[in-house]
């Protein structure tokens, strides 16, 4: 600029000294976005590659340096660890590869429960929470606000130490019906099959075949004659009547592995450890908190129009909610619903802070410890995570993309 | 005109009927017979209560003090009676409301299904006959989204006369429509009234008030301001609010 200004005293038209580029010229490379997009991506591209290669050369250079070895061989080293729970056999002389199986099993079992249980206390609460009863609405409302706003290892704490940790130990146990509670866990009978135990599971799968068949019958007999059936609690009669009365016709071939006391502790029995049902309380009630907010959502995103055009057609109430609402309030729900999954699952991972063994603190921790194989033993760990989180997502889209409306 | 189709049978009665919005007093002492086959146009400017009023008559809105007898059966705190009730009344939305996830036909026939326990086959058989009735039984398959809003309207009138109903409620079925669209509806509506509908259109069609109207009612501050038969309520309009809301909704 400071150019131009001196010049411009030199010469008497004022105008540019130089005529400048005409416009019609290619811009400068920089200047064109296509150019300037790939320019960016290598420039990019070229950081991260060089992130990558000096942490992996770091990491390498470090190994080296403390003498330990990489690879996945520790997986067939004996463990020497016992695990308070497990699925499958295992004992001390396990190898490290099974703590790696048990602590996965752990974690789909805590897991699995913990959905079940806060899809269906969720979808209770948020339904209570719409309500017409006052009672009803605000307790469900007191209930959400509650364990929503309280952190969750907090409330697993709760469930814990100020729950079952303060239980009587086993020579006070409460008992109910051959059942016993204490501070080591929730002990129960196991069932040992005996013979002819065989009719009776063989009357349970006839009875689900049945109850099939007469779903399938009473949607045939509604489509041709209207009337209605009450399916659900004839199956339900069906599926419990059938094995009891074979049951009891076989002279109840049924025994009872029953627990006893034996010294300071019981001996038989199944034994449900104290920070499964902590963990299990915790997170169900949890993430219940957060599904009840997210069914809530989408039963409000239908649009009031929907109940009343029911309403107006002599619908009852439930019907509305079965039929109308609540197929549209799915697809609204299905993402979040998803999240909420997903949060639990990873969530589950707390289970460290009160020793239930998932795979974090069976795996990630006492294996990582005794191997110090920081880096596979993480890898693996994060790649369970990933892997479980994907299938869910992968499962919920599929199920998502099954109930969306048809717009055009 | 020939306006002879109603009997004596009183469908709706609504006897002092008072309704309030927390302190808002939106009907004040509402008194109003319907005979059989009677089609009665209700207009007014916006607020005056004229959906609410017709909303109370199959308890889609509460209302506090007065009597409403539909069809012989007293509309009270007893749900049996408002099932009843609900049963022998159908109703057209401004906004249609079909339901989104199931298609024409299953809009169609899932209350005679699921509330009068037809069996399908004949539920679909009668569904698609109304459905031909409004002139469009090859949407049948489609779902409402798929549909333009005059056919969904027409879909709508369909799925309530699938209940069989004795009356019908309009709230202002053309109100959301575009203006080609107007006429699509108002033809199938003007055929009910001549097949002896008993109907209670809340509407601005004032076309459509002068073709089948047996009264009309103008409503304005929730209260009956006049009520006559269309030829003297257009022609002589008694009220001095009357004549004001007409002026302004005839000059164009």
């Amino acid at each position: 600029m400071s150019s131009d200004i001196s010049n411009s005293g030199h010469n008497p038209e004022g105008g540019p000294a130089k005529p400048k580029a005409p416009p019609q010229n290619k811009p400068k490379f920089w200047n064109d976005p296509k150019k300037r997009s790939l320019l960016f991506q290598v420039l990019l591209l070229s950081a991260l590659g060089f992130v990558f290669y000096s942490i992996i050369d770091n990491t390498l250079t470090n190994l080296e340096q403390r003498g330990i070895t990489t690879g996945f061989d520790f997986l067939t080293e004996e463990a020497g660890f016992g695990i308070a729970m497990s699925l499958i056999d295992y004992t001390e002389a396990s190898s490290y590869g099974m703590t790696f199986i048990v602590g996965l099993m752990n974690t789909i079992l805590i897991a699995l429960m913990g959905i079940f249980a806060a899809t269906i206390l969720g979808f209770l609460l948020g339904v209570a929470r719409l309500s017409d009863n006052w009672l009803i609405s605000k307790a469900s409302t007191i209930y959400i606000e509650t364990f929503r706003n309280i952190p969750l290892l907090l409330q697993i704490f709760f469930w814990y130490y100020a729950v079952l940790r303060t239980l009587p130990h086993p020579r006070q146990s409460m008992e109910f019906f051959g059942t016993f509670l204490n501070n080591r866990g929730f002990i129960v009978p196991a069932p040992v099959a005996e013979d002819g135990f065989g009719v009776v599971v063989f009357g349970f799968f006839a009875a689900l075949i049945g109850s099939w068949l007469i779903s399938r019958w009473s949607k045939k007999r509604q489509e041709l004659t209207g009337q209605q059936f009450p399916v659900f609690w004839a199956s339900l009669g069906l599926i419990v009547g059938i094995p009891l009365v074979l049951f009891m016709l076989s002279g109840m071939p049924l025994g009872l592995d029953h627990p006893e006391l034996k010294g300071f502790n019981f001996k038989g029995g199944i034994t449900v450890i104290p920070e499964l049902i902590a963990l299990w309380f915790a997170l169900s009630i949890y993430t219940a908190a957060f599904i009840a907010e997210t069914v809530r959502a989408g039963i409000l995103a239908v649009s009031h129009g929907q109940t009343e055009a029911a309403t107006a057609l002599g619908m009852s109430k439930a019907k509305t909610l079965r039929l109308i609402v609540i197929p549209q309030a799915l697809r609204v729900v299905i993402p979040p619903l998803t999240s909420q999954y997903l949060n639990l699952t990873k969530n589950s991972s707390l289970a460290t802070a009160i020793g239930y063994p998932d795979l974090v603190n069976v795996f990630a921790g006492t294996t990582l410890n005794q191997t110090g194989q920081a880096i596979e033993v993480i890898a693996m760990t994060m790649a369970v995570y990933l892997t479980l989180s994907l299938l869910t997502s992968t499962f919920m889209n599929w199920y998502n993309s099954r109930i969306q409306l048809t717009e055009r | 005109m020939s306006h002879s189709q109603a009997s004596d049978k009183l469908m709706v009665e609504l006897r002092d009927l008072n309704k309030w919005y927390g302190e808002f007093h939106v009907l004040k002492n509402i008194n109003l017979e319907v005979k059989q086959g009677e089609k009665i146009v209700i207009c007014g400017p916006s607020g005056s209560g004229k959906s609410t009023m017709i909303r109370c008559i199959n308890h889609l809105e509460e209302h506090q003090k007065g009597d409403i007898v539909v069809s012989g059966i007293p509309l009270n705190e007893d749900i049996k009676n408002i099932e009843a009730i609900r049963k022998e009344v159908g109703m057209v939305f401004q906004h249609f409301n079909l339901f989104p996830h199931l298609t024409v036909l299953e809009n169609c026939v899932l209350a005679p299904i699921w509330v009068k326990k037809m069996p399908r086959k004949e539920a679909e058989a009668q569904a698609m006959e109304l459905l031909e009735r409004v002139k469009i039984p090859d949407q049948a398959l489609k779902y409402p989204g798929q549909l333009s809003g005059g056919q969904q309207q027409r879909v709508a009138i369909a799925r309530s006369l699938c209940m069989n109903p004795d009356v019908m409620l309009f709230d202002e079925p053309t109100s959301a429509l575009d203006p080609e669209m107007i006429k699509e509806v108002l033809d199938v509506m003007i055929e009910l009234a001549t097949e002896g509908m008993t109907m209670l259109c809340v509407t601005h069609e004032m076309g459509f008030a002068k073709t089948v109207a047996d009264r009309v009612i103008f409503m304005d501050g929730g209260q009956i301001v006049e009520e006559n038969e269309p030829h003297e309520f257009f022609n002589n309009p008694q009220h001095e609010r009357t004549q004001l809301f007409l002026s302004q909704i005839l000059q164009h």
